[in-house]
Formats: C-alpha cells, sequence, structure tokens
C-alpha cells in the first residue's frame, strides 16, 4: 500500500483516540478540581496534556474555564480536541478510498456536529455533556473499524496508531497524580484528598469497577499504578497497549514478507520490560520518571515505525 | 388532484391535451425537438416504458423517490464544487429520476461516430506533434498549430505508445432533431463526469429496479474494467503485471470524488504527487514496502502541473523528472500532455477536414457551424448578430466567460461586444441550436428541460471502447441552455435500450 496511505491511517487513528483521551484528561481533572476547588488540578491537566507552556503564552492565570477551553478548542493549541477533529478528517478524507464507509461517517458525522458547537457547549454546566459527546465519536469510530475493515494492512495501521496513541496517554493520564503530589506538603499524602485524586485517575480510564474486581480493597496508588502500567487484563495499560503494539507490527511484518525494522526491536524491548516488570521497582526508580522514559520511549518508537512504513 | 405531467395516460389526445398544460409556462420549448414526444406529441417508441410509468406514478411518489435520490447522492458523498474553510464544503449535483432513453439504432449511430471521430483527433495529433502531414497538404498551416494555446512544446517528436493521445475523450452531444446530433465540444484532456454516469445507474437500479425488468437497458458498470485494460494497452508486455495509478490533484480538487472512485473501482492506488518520484528515468511509488515501480499514470492534473522541471517550476503536484521518464518511454501517460490541443475551441471547426483528411470518410457527427472571430469577415458577421449566436472564449470552459446571445439583455450584450472587439482572436461564436428537451422532474411537475449529452470514449493500442451511455447534463432552469453543473445544471441517468420498439 502507499506510503502515505499507511501514514494517514496511522494518524487519522491516533487523532480519534486522541480525542478520547483528551476529554478523560478533562474529566480527571474537573472531578479533582471539583473538591479541592484549586487551579493546580488544571495546571497538571495541561502539563499531562503538553500543553501547559503554550498555555502561559496565551493566558495570565490557569482558572477551570481558560484551561478547558483551551483544551477543547484552543484557540492556538494544535492539541485540542477541535483541532485533532479536525485533523482527523483532513486525514480520512485524504484516503477516503482506504476507509470503509462506516469510518468515514463515523468521523465525517462528528466533524459536522462539532461544526455546530458554539462557546456555550464548553462552559462548565455543558462541558460534561460535551465531553461525553466526544467519547461517543472515539468509541463509534473504533467500534466502525473494528467492525468493518477487512484484516489487511490497512487495518492494522489503524490499530497500530490506536494502540501508540492510547499508550502514550495511558502514561499521561496517571502523569496527572504526579504533578498534584510533588508540590503539596506530605499531609495530602494518603489522605482524603489524595485517595479522591487517584480514585480520579481511575475514573477517568473508566476502572473504578476494574479496580475493585482486580483488588478487592480499597483504593491504593501502588495498586492503581500497577492496573494501569503492568496488568495484562486492563485495556488501556501500557503492558496491554504494548502487546497490542507488538501484535499489530508482527501482522505487518508477515505481510512484507518476514521485513523488519528497528521499530520491531524496540516495541519488542519495551513489551518485555512491562511483562516482566514489577511495581515495586517502578515506584523505587520514580514513578514520574518511569513514566516519563514510557512517553520518550513511545514517540521515538513512533518515529521509528514511520521511518520503515511511511517514507 | 388534477392531472399533472407524471399522471398523464400515454394515449396521444391526453398527452397533447397536458403538452399544452406544460407549454403555458415555457413556451418557448414548443419549437425543440422532445427526446419523449418527438415534434408531434406522439410518444416515441423508446418512450413508451416510461411514459407510462410516468403515467401510472403520482407525482408526489415521484417527489418521495427524488428524495431517496438525494440522500444515497450525499450519503456516497458523491459531491463536487472546491471544498472551503468553514461553510458548506462539498456540493451535490442536482439528480434527475427521469431517464433519458435513447434507442438500440441511434445509439448504433452515435457510437460509430464517436469512434470515427475520435480515431480522427487522434490522428491529428500525433500528425500535429509528428511529420504534419496536414500542414504539407496545406489544409492548416504550422503557426495555427503552435500558436494553439494547448500546443505543447515539449511534446514535438515524441514517440507515445501505438500513437494515442487522447486515451479518455468526452464528447459533448446535443441534439435538435429525430436523427440530428451534433458535437458541441470535444474534451481531450481530462474529462470529467463518467463517475456521475455510473452512479446515476446505481442510484436509478436501486430506486426502480422494476423499470429495468420491464425495459431493457444495456449495462454500463464494465467501465471501471475498460479503463484498466486501455490503460494496461499502453505498456508493451514487461513479464508482471503492469502497475497504474491515478494520480489525483488531491482532496481539495473538485473532482476529488471522481479520482477516488475511479481508483477504487480499477482497485489501483489513488496517488498525489508527494507519493511518486523518478528515479534513474523511471517512476515509482513510495509503498510500506519501499519503492514500487509505476507503469502507468492515468493522470487528473493538467499538462501545466505534471513536472516541475518542464512545465511550471512553482508546481508541487506532480513529479520533478516525470517528463523525462516518459520521454524515454519508462511510463506511459494517459492523456498524454498536449492532448488539449484537440479540443481547443478554434482547432474544433476543422474537425470534419480531419475526419475526410485522415480517414478518407464523410464525418458521421455533425459540427455546428463556427466563426472563428480571429477571421476579419466572420468577426464582422458575429458583431452584426451577437443576439443570435452564442459566443465562447476559445479556453474558456464550465460555461464561464461566454455570452448567450438570444438570452442576454442588451446591456450584457454591448458589453460582451467591447470584450470581443478587444480580443477577437479569444472568441469563436456558434447559431443558438435548438437543443432538444426531455422531461423532467421539476419542483412538482414533469416539464421539459433542455439536455446534451456526454459519452466517454477509450482508445487504447488495442482498440476503441465505449459503453453505451454516457452522462446527460440537464438544465434545470426553465428555458435555460446552459446544462454546466457549475452553472446550475443537473444530471439524469442515460439508457441505452438493447434492442429497437417498445423498450424490448
Amino acid at each position: 500500500m502507499l506510503a502515505r496511505a499507511a501514514d494517514a491511517l496511522f494518524w487519522l487513528a491516533r487523532y480519534m483516540e486522541r480525542i478520547d483521551n483528551l476529554a478523560r484528561l478533562i474529566e480527571a481533572a474537573q472531578s479533582m478540581a471539583g473538591v479541592s476547588s484549586e487551579a493546580e488540578e488544571w495546571r497538571s491537566a495541561l502539563a499531562a496534556a503538553g500543553v501547559d507552556e503554550l498555555f502561559d503564552e496565551v493566558y495570565d492565570e490557569v482558572t477551570p474555564d481558560t484551561a478547558a477551553r483551551f483544551l477543547c478548542t484552543g484557540p492556538d493549541n494544535d492539541s485540542s480536541i477541535i483541532s485533532c477533529l479536525d485533523q482527523a478528517r483532513i486525514n480520512a478524507r485524504a484516503m477516503r478510498t482506504a476507509l470503509t464507509r462506516d469510518m468515514w461517517e463515523a468521523v465525517n458525522q462528528g466533524w459536522l456536529e462539532s461544526r455546530a458547537l458554539t462557546e456555550q457547549h464548553f462552559s462548565s454546566a455543558r462541558l460534561a455533556e460535551t465531553l461525553d459527546w466526544v467519547r461517543t465519536l472515539s468509541t463509534r469510530f473504533s467500534g466502525a473499524y473494528e467492525t468493518t475493515m477487512l484484516r489487511n494492512e490497512n487495518y492494522w495501521f489503524v490499530r497500530l496508531g490506536t494502540f501508540v496513541e492510547r499508550a502514550d496517554n495511558t502514561a499521561r493520564i496517571l502523569d496527572v497524580k504526579y504533578h498534584l503530589l510533588l508540590p503539596r506538603e506530605s499531609s495530602g499524602v494518603g489522605g482524603m484528598l489524595d485517595y479522591y485524586q487517584w480514585t480520579s485517575v481511575l475514573r477517568a480510564v473508566s476502572a473504578v469497577r476494574a479496580y475493585q474486581w482486580v483488588y478487592r480493597e480499597e483504593v491504593q496508588p501502588w495498586n492503581v499504578a500497577e492496573l494501569m502500567i503492568l496488568r495484562p487484563e486492563m485495556p488501556r495499560s501500557l503492558r496491554a497497549c504494548y502487546d497490542g503494539i507488538v501484535g499489530c507490527l508482527e501482522e505487518l511484518s508477515k505481510i512484507h514478507g518476514g521485513k523488519r525494522g528497528e521499530c520491531h526491536r524496540q516495541a519488542g524491548a519495551i513489551a518485555a520490560q512491562l511483562r516482566f516488570g514489577r511495581i515495586e521497582d517502578i515506584f523505587q526508580t520514580g514513578l514520574h520518571e518511569a513514566l516519563t522514559d514510557h512517553i520518550d520511549k513511545t514517540r521515538e518508537l513512533g518515529d521509528q515505525i514511520a521511518n520503515l512504513y511511511m517514507r | 388532484m388534477l392531472h399533472t405531467w407524471a399522471r398523464a395516460p400515454p394515449n396521444a389526445a391526453k398527452a397533447l391535451a397536458l403538452r399544452r398544460r406544460s407549454d403555458a409556462s415555457s413556451r418557448q420549448m414548443r419549437n425543440f425537438f422532445d427526446d419523449m414526444y418527438g415534434t408531434d406529441g406522439e410518444v416515441r417508441n423508446a418512450y413508451a416504458a416510461i411514459a407510462a410509468w410516468l403515467a401510472d406514478t403520482p407525482s408526489d411518489v415521484l417527489e418521495t423517490k427524488r428524495e431517496e435520490a438525494e440522500r444515497l447522492f450525499r450519503r456516497v458523498g458523491i459531491t463536487f464544487a472546491v471544498y472551503t474553510e468553514g461553510g458548506d464544503t462539498e456540493r451535490l449535483i442536482p439528480f434527475d429520476i427521469i431517464p433519458r432513453v435513447l434507442d438500440a439504432e441511434e445509439w448504433s449511430l452515435l457510437e460509430r461516430g464517436l469512434v470515427q471521430r475520435v480515431t480522427a483527433l487522434n490522428r491529428f495529433l500525433a500528425d500535429a506533434y509528428g511529420s504534419r502531414e496536414i500542414v504539407k497538404a496545406g489544409k492548416l498551416t504550422n503557426e495555427y498549430i503552435d500558436n494553439q494555446p494547448a500546443y505543447c512544446a515539449q511534446m514535438q517528436g515524441v514517440s507515445v505508445p501505438g500513437g494515442i493521445y487522447t486515451h479518455i475523450a468526452g464528447i459533448d452531444l446535443v441534439r435538435t432533431g429525430a436523427d440530428e446530433f451534433y458535437v458541441l465540444e470535444d474534451n481531450c484532456r481530462t474529462p470529467s463526469g463518467v463517475s456521475y454516469m455510473l452512479e446515476n445507474r446505481a442510484v436509478m437500479m436501486r430506486l426502480f429496479p422494476e423499470l429495468f425488468a420491464r425495459v431493457g437497458v444495456a449495462p454500463v458498470a464494465r467501465y471501471p474494467q475498460d479503463l484498466l485494460a486501455t490503460l494496461r494497452s499502453l505498456t508493451t508486455p514487461i513479464g508482471e503485471e503492469p502497475c497504474v495509478v491515478v494520480l489525483t490533484p488531491g482532496q481539495f480538487n473538485s473532482a476529488y470524488y471522481e479520482h477516488s472512485f475511479l481508483a477504487d473501482e480499477m482497485g489501483v492506488e489513488l496517488v498525489e504527487g508527494v507519493d511518486i518520484t523518478v528515479q534513474d528515468k523511471k517512476v515509482y511509488m513510495r509503498t510500506t514496502d519501499g519503492l514500487k515501480r509505476v507503469h502507468v499514470i492515468y493522470r487528473r492534473i493538467d499538462d501545466d502541473f505534471l513536472d516541475p522541471l518542464a512545465f511550471r517550476a512553482d508546481s508541487v503536484l506532480g513529479a520533478p523528472g516525470l517528463m523525462e521518464a516518459y520521454r524515454e518511454g519508462n511510463v506511459a501517460l494517459a492523456n498524454a500532455p498536449g492532448a488539449g490541443l484537440a479540443d481547443d475551441k478554434a482547432v474544433y471547426m476543422h474537425v470534419p477536414e480531419m475526419v475526410r483528411f485522415y480517414l478518407g470518410e464523410e464525418p458521421i457527427l455533425k459540427n455546428v457551424p463556427t466563426w472563428d472571430c480571429a477571421n476579419e469577415g466572420a468577426l464582422a458577421y458575429v458583431m452584426d448578430h451577437l443576439e443570435e449566436l452564442v459566443v465562447k472564449e476559445t479556453r474558456g470552459s464550465g460555461g464561464y466567460g461566454m455570452l448567450v446571445g438570444p438570452h442576454a439583455t442588451k446591456k450584457t450584450r454591448d458589453a460582451f461586444a467591447k470584450k470581443l472587439q478587444r480580443n477577437p482572436s479569444a472568441y469563436v461564436a456558434q447559431p443558438t441550436l435548438a437543443l432538444s428537451t426531455c422531461p423532467t422532474f421539476a419542483g412538482s411537475v414533469c416539464a421539459p428541460r433542455h439536455v446534451d449529452l456526454r459519452p466517454f470514449v477509450l482508445s487504447g493500442v488495442d482498440g476503441v471502447r465505449i459503453v453505451p451511455g454516457g452522462l446527460t447534463r440537464v438544465a434545470l432552469q426553465d428555458g435555460s441552455l446552459v446544462v454546466n453543473s457549475s452553472q446550475g445544471g443537473g444530471t439524469k441517468d442515460t439508457w441505452v435500450l438493447r434492442s429497437n420498439g417498445n423498450g424490448r
């Protein structure tokens, strides 16, 4: 297939996955801020999305309103939900023929609806409803490709994009908590607030029930981290994402007569590390450091995938 | 509810009575040949089944079907018009659900005429870029050829596969009487519209399966396979399947839907300039498995943008070095660069002569008499008869930059006369033809509307292919003669009957 087609499908999937995760990130920040009512939570969400510096160029101070708006619609934020949706549609339209009709309709319909959004939809009164709509879009897209695409090369690039983006975002969502922890006095750790914040992280990835099923005890930081980093049965965990990435790369290698590249080696190495890693060790070296490392490695992996298939 | 045209029973007396009704709303229609009613108001044989169907079908049912057709077109995304930021980006071409019917005999005449005409056009192109026998014979001058805007100097002396230049030609035909067909325009560069021909048929088959069961309609669905076979014929056998691609300027082009549709239907890659690269005078596309050799390019970008080294240096739509690879014979281009030479409106006048000169035959399809305003005598005549004539820019297309004399106000004509006087050689003029009409579902009733027809002629090294039919364009405005989609025209399905007689 065309290198540009692989690139368009990969990024289409990444953008559609990213809007879902941005919505989750904003929900986490909103629900944490609901308890402490401080700007801290919003700043951490901006930092986790990687746009805190950009934000400071546009706004003087962080308020729930400005932060949510910046993450949702920009302006000047290429990583906002609306910008991502625009990018998704541009990629989809560029490779219309590589998409199934259901996939195209999911993207196009969402994009058309986004045109009709007003300032009102991002006000605190209606934000939750709008974020629900965003997550529905993303779900509709992944449902469409899972149920309608031929299992050919196109499919594996879409799936690869989904997993790469999800791995990146899971690390970022978990890292929100780090940004909150550090500057606080130790009295916060282990207290009600701390408990509530970890629960918010779980809620952001729709894993409150999952946590109960796996651990059957009250919410503990190391359990939450383990669930989201190492647990194979947790679909958004780094481990599950990397197992998915390795699987996609295997399929692509088969299609290309066994050809492999640096991306195969890197993905395999990270997957092995996650498979045999222990949460104690991760906390030992520092959760934030481990997550930052993952975010960097995932970015590097994306570059290597592009090097092998998309140039 | 009173009888409308749509409800008219097929007997002649009623039909005539109803014709009067519709004539009241569009009086000027009386002098035109109607595809369904001819000139005498009798339903023509080819239309017997359609007339009966229209008589049996209440107009509210037709309206429901029309709405359903529109929904189908919108869902599939069969759109045109340039993508603009923000607004209503993709427009739908209005679709009329009443088909235009040609019987087998009519089609057979058109088909022979089309093969003859396109063969002559290709012979002319090969000659113009080759030894110029037509100049040696004193029919045209070298200056005449060299000065045409679409003449491509880089193609002079280049040998192309099979000596064929226009592989996909769209010939615009109009009808003025039972046996009177005229060629209005030859489109030899990259004619659009074939996706509408195919989608119109698909939608009609979905909406009216019972009609297809009743009327024997010749299928058009094999067009994409014919196109692929034509493109493949342009390569010499290479021991492997030749790699064919469609080259598009990209998603912001107004015909992008058609480009992706054809690539999809043929099962080949739709590439943009960034996807192809030229190395060692060979063309490759970038795939996930590395560079892959490309043998044939159905290019849907204009000559000027094909190769920044040969044409416009600022273009990023094509690929640097493409022309050199082409000249070396390492890749085939359809249509050949410079093929537009044969469809310049000033060249059009000479096509009947070309048929006689190259083929030694009398032209089957007629030309519309044309005045070349570059000629002083012709200009004087045109200036004196502006209110009878259609004046067109030789380089114009899409219905822009033209004057329809009889429909223009005196003020418009005077303004146009000034433009004409300033630069006469940029214009040609033709009499306004009495274009035939076709029953068209306009609003809530059927009314006659002017139509034209663009069949698509495929010329490969292995011969000429035409699917029976084409794109019928219809002027939806009452009395309007302009059928271009950019000017508010619509389209309808074109049915060629498998045999003559009452639809059987």
